[in-house]
């Protein structure tokens, strides 16, 4: 059982590239705790920066920073990050071209009881919409890793989203190749083929395994990028499996799964099903208790396609 | 009506139930509550004209909580004023529940939906201006945090409410002088706070946050000034009552083992204890 959470392997890569690295800077709006950022700050306390809660200014200051060659990473909860402050990410940061990293912390529904004012369920709607802005959610702590070490060396706006607590690993190590905008297939089948981002991969490769006792072949794509969207796994997904199950942990209107039929629909039709959190204020619980209650669960992600399957005959 | 060695005691019964729910729930923001227990027991129970019977009448005095973590101190009163059965406390933070960790407006007694900070003020400028333009009398009371006032929302409603001349309307702000990162002047400076509202045009009060009499007198004078909306300092303690959270960072959203609840426990009885041994005795 894995205990790092994603946060902190953000601040330890930070920390490293830093060192040799001293346009690297960290902003936060009273979040450094709940972004694991204190030995950051405590390390490095000329390039850190704290906003107090004010996060409008927060991504305009990092803005400024920005034009005048830092490399600014915000680290404030994907909630108020993506919310609050998504006039200055689409003018300041995206329009305006800055290089700006915005890393919403705490996202999805991992703030638990504490309400919609704390669901980040929309971000990755809003941000994709914007031109010019990189939208990105690691599976777990090795991707993380590779994420943010990627993202120090790309020029532009980027906002990645993770959660709060730790996940479980879905990568052995963080040996791997990782590149933005390219997904990654986890698991191969030609029966269907199971979509995720972020949180939701672990979902999708115990899904995997259910399936595979049951002899349905089950290919897996981690689409750590949404933005720039890999179609091309995405068509070939639907060329040879024939039927598509998205995975996220974000409303169903506008994400992940709004992205893949974007992308069948007008180039090759598949059955697809879209799972992710209804239309609805979400109900009050933990995150497992929240998915399981919605269906993102291997059980139900399992069922789906067993059903999806035998209606195809 | 309850007098003040009444509400030193409910105040003091208050927290106990707080620690208990946030022990229970193993969640909650404890130190915030504990810094607010005072303001929202006068208000509740002394000041504010409402009605447990009927939440939407429309002649009550509006509470908005802008600071909204804070909520374990407001589902407490409301709970024991009827508002709803108190044996839904135990519900706080469960799967399913309606009483979350920020008031929430399914509930009777919630006006509006709060968490996100900064918003609590503009909502309340709007209240009260509609409460001018039907001629009511209604007042509307806002507690904002101390860290919130960062947030630029506050500023842009502060400039609107004088501008608008809403003497109808109260900010309190919960000066504990703690947020989650620290001593709000070292995380960012606020000081001279009295000096930024009273150039937004209010009317400004500086008084213990935490004493029951100064608070009852200073809701008592409101206006102070005819056409301003007043600006009430409530200088706190941040985790007031329990000796081991007072003025202590971690306890922001801390959640008491079982020993800390038992201690807490003891010390707030200890409280009540003496208030009672008073009690018969002039008050001070
Ligand atoms: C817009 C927004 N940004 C950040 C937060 C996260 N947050 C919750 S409480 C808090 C600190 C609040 O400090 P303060 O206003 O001083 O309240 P108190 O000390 O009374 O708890 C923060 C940053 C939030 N709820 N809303
Ligand atoms: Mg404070």
């Amino acid at each position: 059982m894995n205990k790092i959470a994603n946060r902190q392997v953000i601040c330890d890569t930070l920390m490293h590239l830093a060192k040799d690295n001293q346009d690297i800077i960290v902003l936060a709006s009273d979040s450094r705790g709940s972004a694991a950022m204190g030995p950051f700050a405590e390390k490095y306390p000329n390039q850190f920066v704290e906003m107090g809660i004010a996060e409008q200014n927060l991504v305009g200051v990092a803005a400024g920073l920005a034009h005048s060659g830092k490399k600014p990473f915000i680290t404030s909860p994907a909630c108020f990050l993506s919310m609050r402050s998504i006039e200055q990410i689409k003018v300041d940061v995206a329009y305006s071209g800055t290089n700006v990293k915005l890393v919403g912390i705490s996202g999805g529904v991992s703030y638990g009881a504490l309400g919609m004012s704390h669901h980040s369920l929309q971000d990755i709607a809003v941000t994709r919409a914007i031109p010019g802005l990189a939208v990105m959610l690691p599976a777990d702590r090795h991707e993380t890793k590779k994420m943010t070490e990627a993202l120090v060396h790309y020029d532009g706006g980027v906002y990645m989203r993770i959660g709060r607590n730790p996940v479980e690993d879905v990568y052995e190590s963080d040996d791997y190749d990782f590149q933005i905008g390219k997904a990654v297939r986890l698991h191969e089948g030609t029966d269907a083929t199971i979509i995720a981002c972020g949180e939701t991969v672990k979902v999708g490769l115990d899904a995997c395994a259910l399936l595979a006792q049951r002899g349905i072949r089950t290919r897996l794509v981690n689409m750590h990028t949404i933005k720039p969207l890999d179609t091309e796994e995405i068509i070939k997904a639907a060329k040879e499996t024939g039927f598509i199950v998205t995975l996220e942990e974000h409303s169903i209107y506008g994400g992940l799964g709004a992205a893949v039929a974007e992308t069948t629909s007008q180039h090759c039709p598949v059955p697809l099903k879209i799972l992710g959190i209804p239309d609805e204020p979400p109900i009050a619980g933990k995150t497992a208790e929240v998915f399981n209650h919605y269906g993102i669960s291997a059980g139900n992600v399992a069922t789906i396609i067993e059903e999806g399957l035998r209606k195809e005959g | 009506m309850m007098d003040i060695i009444d509400l030193k005691k409910k105040a003091a019964e208050i927290r106990i139930r707080l620690f208990q729910m946030i022990h229970n729930a193993k969640a909650g923001h404890t130190g915030g509550s504990l810094s607010n227990t005072d303001i929202l027991t006068v208000l509740y129970y002394h000041t504010m004209r409402h009605n447990p019977q009927e939440p939407k009448w429309v002649e009550r005095d509006r509470f908005i909580a802008s600071k909204g973590h804070s909520v374990e101190s407001l589902w407490c009163i409301l709970a024991d004023l009827g508002y709803f059965p108190k044996s839904e406390l135990e519900t706080f933070s469960q799967f399913g529940t309606r009483l979350i960790g920020h008031p929430n407006n399914k509930v009777p007694g919630i006006e509006m939906n709060t968490g996100a900070l900064g918003h609590g003020l503009p909502i309340s400028v709007g209240m009260a201006l509609a409460g001018k333009r039907d001629h009511k009398d209604y007042r509307v009371f806002c507690l904002m945090g101390d860290g919130e006032q960062a947030e630029g929302s506050i500023w842009e409603a502060a400039m609107s409410a004088s501008h608008y001349k809403l003497d109808n309307l109260v900010g309190i702000i919960d000066r504990n002088s703690l947020q989650i990162s620290g001593n709000t002047e070292n995380v960012m400076g606020l000081d001279p706070l009295d000096k930024k509202w009273e150039a937004f045009g209010w009317h400004v009060v500086s008084i213990d946050g935490n004493d029951i009499v100064s608070l009852m007198e200073t809701f008592n004078s409101i206006p102070y000034t005819e056409g301003k909306p007043t600006l009430i300092i409530a200088n706190t303690v941040k985790g007031k009552g329990v000796s081991f959270a007072e003025n202590a960072i971690g306890w922001h959203h801390r959640v008491p083992s079982d020993e800390e609840l038992a201690l807490a426990i003891k010390e707030l009885t200890e409280q009540i204890e003496s208030l009672v041994s008073k009690e018969g005795q002039p008050h001070e």
